[in-house]
């Protein structure tokens, strides 16, 4: 391969706290080819690309850029030396104009003011080479998300990189709009850039990458040099993985009496017309894409967000859950995704971190007593094997720990529901194992638990059943003997990308 | 160190100094830890300036200036009690000062003009103080207007709302009983630092052993995990609001009993002041962080420095030059870089 016209990226490694998001990862991509990346949520995708738009830094390899070594400290030293990250969400500014956007931050200048003749005209040749017909004076507000997309791709395109990373481009997009980026992109290899391709539709990139790597837990799972590989072939390299979750496995709960019941469940919008039931003990898992709906679904369930329509019943009584503080009374508790803005206030402590939700419904005093808070919080963070000190404040817990003093702080008392989503987000594989153990025995105490997860072998690893989501709905509940890997993706993908 | 000490003649030497500096460290530690953790910028400073003022100023350690103090304080620190919550679930309360005015001319109004009874005057005040904390509140959490516009518009129609229901005059004269809420209770002691430190004590109580306060620390921090894990956000954001406007009045009775008049520009000097005695006391604007102690530290700081100024015969309008370079000192000194204990000590855990 000639390296004089390529991007390299040589074993590269990276850890956040503690956990390695990636094992030396190795590939090249060629000027003005097409290189698709593909893997699970989580496999470290997005790190790679942020690594070599220089949004973060690797902690070992080495890239070039056609020959010349390549460090960029930041995203302006990437874009400087002619790499472009074009991002999954769309970072525009609405109130200002198409051409400004483009421009941003190196507006043309004349005589200490904006040169706006020479903006609009330039503004104007990039959106041209695009293929895009829009006036470069109005104002970004109220134009379509695939309108942005091909806005943000000017953009990046206007500054003449050499290599372009899309990051899910297709994420928001109908396949008739996915076309458009594609003949953008087209346009763009004609012009000699390469490009990297990041998406979850693996028939878009079959059809439009000329290579295609595949990563799996932060490795290099498998590549091909061409883009003609067969879908399944592709699927089994993403979810391949040889996990033993037997420890783990569920208890058989199929005869118990049903503890929750979903149904005709639809928040606008969103997701629509979910109906499943949970028995005691049972663990429910839910799986799907990035965007499927369903972080969104438990949320509604636990009255984060108010669903529109459906109802909901615990122990065939009916339950109206319009907020937090009333699914909490009523038993049914979630532990969220993000445990940063949603689930743990950092900056205090363990201890009253976990006593925040139980101070009003279990201190029969109405007096909150340091001794109180510390009994009630250190009882329950050995229940859960918290490490690591639960008076110190939790941003100094790892990332296991965090999520422990999480658990603990739902758990204080036993409820009927417990949701999880997410459960075991970068976490390391030790504390994930002991996250499994509490599910397990959190069931086996007769709690029925819904647990969202990205993670497949996850999902199928701890779940009775699992319900597959996709594009909000609901396609098929599987049970644990027919659900696998390969039932579960092929259900997942979007239905309208085929 | 302890690799040089292996590597030769140099060894000993720096060896004594390690031993030197563990022992030093060792005596840090022995120090209690309700004294490292009450010993904070804010209390340093303020005896600081105590001791400093005591040298330079015969006046400043009688019994006089010290009852001036408290009696300047009073309103002061109930506005700034009242503040120092709504500070603490991350919001702020341009209002506090106008609802003190507005709750004043309102009482005097019923009483003189409408023939009210003194006490149900007072009383009315104080509802009426109660109510605009209630718009205040609901506006901000159910209405998601922020704190900071809501109140700026409550706190321009608060003073225009003064002005108009006396057309911009003063009322005077007042029942002689009420001049005894500022009459001292004790030589030393006026009634209305007795009110002021109940006022203290009861908000203190309740941000530490009562689930709703505590709650307020929950919310400053992050709303959105303090309503993931059940609390009732929005209602207790109100009702911060409401009892801010509820300590407003009260401030003004103390204004009233003072003077024995009501006048519709008391209290246009006072905002900023609250403020300030809050971010003295070490809260953050970011919510989250505070107590009702470090806001009385704050209150005494400001209390002392105005009259230690006074008696230094300082120009007055250098004072208030005075009182910004002691906020930034007080905000800095909350951070590591500027905090030379925290630095010595992490100096000598290094070596």
């Amino acid at each position: 391969m000639n390296l004089d016209k390529s991007l390299t990226v040589t074993n590269i490694d990276k850890s956040y706290a503690g956990v390695q998001v990636l094992h030396s990862v190795s590939f090249t991509v060629p000027a003005g080819e097409v290189v698709g990346l593909i893997g699970e949520n989580g496999a470290g995708k997005s790190t790679i690309s942020s690594i070599i738009a220089g949004v973060v830094s690797p902690d070992q390899g080495q890239m070039t850029i056609d020959g010349a070594s390549y460090t960029p400290a930041n995203p302006a030293e990437a874009i400087a030396q002619g790499v472009a990250l074009i991002h999954q969400e769309i970072r525009m500014i609405p109130e200002l104009s198409v051409a400004e956007n483009i421009y941003l931050g190196r507006l043309p200048m004349k005589n200490g003011r904006v040169n706006s003749a020479k903006l609009y005209a330039d503004s104007n040749e990039v959106l041209l080479k695009l293929g895009v017909n829009i006036d470069p004076r109005r104002k970004i507000r109220g134009l379509s998300i695939a309108t942005q997309q091909s806005i943000e791709i000017a953009k990046a395109i206007s500054r003449s990189p050499r290599y372009v990373i899309f990051d899910e481009p297709s994420a928001s997009l109908t396949p008739h709009e996915t076309d458009r980026v594609f003949q953008q992109i087209k346009v763009l290899r004609e012009h000699g850039v390469g490009v990297i391709y990041i998406s979850h539709r693996l028939e878009e990139v079959t059809k439009i990458a000329s290579q295609i790597i595949c990563l799996r837990d932060g490795h290099m799972a498998k590549s091909w040099n061409t883009g003609k590989v067969l879908q399944d072939d592709l699927v089994k390299a993403m979810v391949g993985r040889d996990f033993r979750f037997e420890h783990h496995a569920p208890i058989d709960a199929t005869n118990n009496e049903v503890v929750l019941e979903v149904k005709n469940f639809s928040r606008e919008a969103v997701f629509e017309g979910i109906n499943f039931s949970v028995t005691k003990g049972e663990v429910f898992g839910i799986a799907g894409l990035v965007g499927a709906g369903r972080t969104e679904l438990v949320r509604a369930i636990a009255g984060v967000d108010c669903a529109t329509s459906g109802e909901i019943y615990l122990n065939g009584r009916r339950v109206k859950v319009n907020s937090p503080a009333q699914a909490i009374r009523e038993g049914i508790v979630m532990v969220p995704e993000d445990r940063k803005g949603q689930g743990l206030n950092l900056g205090q402590s363990g201890a009253k971190n976990i006593v925040s939700p139980w101070e009003r419904i279990l201190c029969k005093s109405g007096l909150v007593t340091k001794g109180w808070v510390k009994n009630l919080a250190e009882s329950t963070a050995k229940a859960f094997d918290v490490r690591g000190g639960i008076s110190q404040s939790v941003e100094r817990l790892s990332g296991g720990n965090q999520q422990k003093v999480m658990l603990a702080k739902w758990l204080v008392k036993e409820p009927k529901v417990l949701i999880l989503d997410e459960p075991t987000r970068g976490v390391d594989v030790g504390a994930k194992m002991a996250i499994y153990q509490i599910i397990r025995d959190v069931a086996s105490r007769g709690v029925a638990v819904v647990v969202v997860s990205s993670e497949l072998e996850e999902i199928l690893g701890i779940s009775n059943r699992v319900l597959v989501m996709s594009g909000g709905k609901q396609r098929q509940i599987l049970d644990r003997t027919e659900a696998n890997a390969e039932s579960v993706m092929s259900l997942a993908m979007p239905i309208g990308a085929k | 160190m302890a690799k040089l000490a292996k590597t030769g003649k140099v060894g000993a030497v720096v060896a004594n100094s390690n031993e030197v500096a563990e022992i030093h460290s060792e005596q840090s530690r022995r120090v209690p830890a309700w004294v490292t953790s009450i010993m904070n910028g804010p209390i340093i400073g303020l005896i600081v300036m105590c001791v400093v003022l005591t040298f330079t100023s015969p006046y400043f350690l009688t019994t006089r200036n010290i009852n001036n103090i408290l009696v300047q304080s009073s309103d002061i620190g109930i506005l700034a009690a009242g503040q120092a919550l709504v500070i603490l679930i991350g919001g702020i309360d341009l209002s506090v000062a106008a609802i003190m005015t507005v709750t004043m001319m309102f009482s005097a109004w019923l009483y003189e003009m409408q023939g009210v009874p003194f006490p149900i005057a007072l009383i009315a005040g104080l509802m009426l103080g109660a109510l605009i904390g209630l718009v205040n509140g609901l506006l901000i959490s159910y209405g998601k207007v922020q704190a900071f516009v809501a109140t700026l518009a409550t706190m321009s129609a608060c003073l225009g709302m003064a002005l108009v229901i006396t057309n911009g005059n003063t009322i005077n004269e007042f029942p002689v009983w009420f001049a005894n809420l500022t009459a001292d209770a004790a030589p030393l002691i006026p009634n209305q630092a007795i009110l002021l430190v109940t006022v203290f004590l009861t908000l203190g109580f309740w941000l530490k052993f009562r689930p709703a306060g505590r709650a307020l620390f929950a919310i400053g921090g992050n709303p959105e995990v303090a309503r993931l894990s059940g609390l009732p956000v929005r209602p207790l954001q109100t009702l911060v609001y409401v009892i801010s406007g509820f300590l407003a009045a009260l401030a003004g009775w103390i204004n009233i009993s003072l003077l024995d008049s009501a006048q519709p520009t008391a209290g246009s000097s006072y905002l900023l002041t609250v403020i300030a005695v809050v971010v003295i006391g070490g809260a953050s604007l970011a919510g989250g962080v505070g107590s009702m102690g470090q806001t009385f530290i704050g209150l005494l700081i400001i209390g002392v420095l105005n009259a230690g100024l006074a008696l230094l015969h300082v120009n007055p309008n250098l004072q208030q030059v005075v009182i910004g370079a002691v906020i930034l000192a007080a905000v800095l000194s909350d951070r590591n870089q500027f905090n030379f204990i925290r630095k010595l000590r992490k100096k000598k855990e290094q070596e």
